[in-house]
């Protein structure tokens, strides 16, 4: 009550219950938020919380860039076909799980089976892709304790590929959860944490494959 | 089928809408929007690769064109897929995104600052070798 500017929406306390109209401004005579609105902050915060640590990891590849140990480099490593088709692959994942979010918010059985299918799909062939170019650079012998870039290189773009493999995971549950028990509250409360997940991790996709790939591939006289 | 979703990252729709947030939309509109932000998305990450091939921008600069274009398609994903809008109910979201934000930047602006200067007020390696033998 001494706060009524904050919107602690689903603080119990700034109920309507027991504070004169006026009094508060949240939600005004609302009541506390919808759970999916809190269920949503809160994947959110973990979300943000996960980009922070891909952050710490950008930051080390960022600072290893150029300590290559006379090992390859980024330019002359990188195949950029590969990245172009991972990229073309995991953008088009994110908008079929776009799909899949308004097939459940339809109520659509069958669409939702589709679009999810389609989406984990997508994602088995870009994390193909990624296994395929690692295995590649270590066959070169440009695996990960090669240099100290390459072991920055490894761990950032393995984490994101690490994400991407537990997502898919996640998606067959929440597949198998749909078909079993259909669309209850709490499975699709749980559909909504797993597609703010798979957009985000296409989200560090964005930066990996720009700062990453499209940055290390320059000629080394470009670099900044 | 026509039923419009109550559900929705963003909460656009929904019995609870609160007052101020956006009219309720039909399916129609809500893939139109997706599409937009696919098409959008497809946009910049060709714009990318061509900025990394083009030599029409001035060399030195391609890199942070580069990182333009990131931030550019991050923002096109964060309002097109994952429905970070002034919705009254996104207000939360907002402020945490922004401080999520300033922390990425402090911990990849500030590596990068102390280990450069860090760099260029070390002996470099082969002196210091020499020195030790």
């Amino acid at each position: 009550m001494s706060t009524p500017a904050l919107r602690l929406a689903h603080d119990p306390a700034l109920g309507p219950a027991g504070i004169a109209p006026g009094q508060v401004t949240g939600r005004g005579a609302g009541g506390p938020a919808p759970k999916r609105i809190i269920v949503g902050y809160g994947f959110w915060i973990f979300l943000l919380s996960d980009v922070i640590m891909f952050s710490a990891f950008f930051a080390a590849y960022a600072v290893l860039f150029k300590s290559t140990d006379g090992g390859p480099s980024a330019h002359e490593l990188f195949d950029l076909r590969n990245t172009a088709a991972q990229t073309a692959v995991l953008l088009a994942s994110t908008f079929t799980c776009g799909m899949a979010s308004l097939a459940v918010g339809h109520r659509s059985q069958k669409w939702t089976q589709i679009a999810l299918l389609v989406t984990g799909l997508l994602g088995l062939i870009f994390i193909l892709l990624e296994v395929r170019e690692f295995s590649g650079f270590i066959a070169r012998g440009a695996g990960p304790s090669r240099s100290a870039f390459l072991s920055s290189f490894f761990t950032l773009v393995g984490c994101h590929g690490i994400h991407v493999s537990v997502a898919l995971l996640w998606l067959g549950t929440q597949m198998a959860q749909f078909y079993a028990m259909g669309f209850r509250e709490d499975i699709r409360h749980r559909f909504l944490c797993f597609s703010l997940f798979w957009h985000a991790l296409d989200i560090v996709w964005v930066a990996i494959f720009n700062l990453v790939y499209l940055v290390g591939s320059l000629p080394p006289e470009l670099l900044p | 089928m026509s039923k419009p979703s109550d559900f929705e990252a963003g909460s656009y729709v929904g019995g609870d809408r609160v007052p101020g947030a956006p009219e309720e939309r039909t399916l129609a509109q809500e893939v139109r929007g997706y599409l937009l932000g696919l098409g959008l998305a497809t946009l910049l990450t060709i714009a990318s690769f061509w900025a990394d091939h083009t030599r029409e921008i001035y060399a030195s600069g391609i890199a942070m064109a580069l990182l333009v274009l990131t931030v550019a398609q991050i923002g096109i994903h964060l309002i097109f897929f994952l429905h970070i809008t002034t919705d009254p109910d996104n207000e939360n979201n907002i402020l945490a995104l922004a401080f999520g934000v300033l922390i990425v930047c402090l911990i990849v602006f500030g590596s990068l600052w102390v280990m450069i200067h860090l760099n260029n007020n070390l002996m470099p390696m082969d002196k210091l070798m020499q020195m030790q033998r």
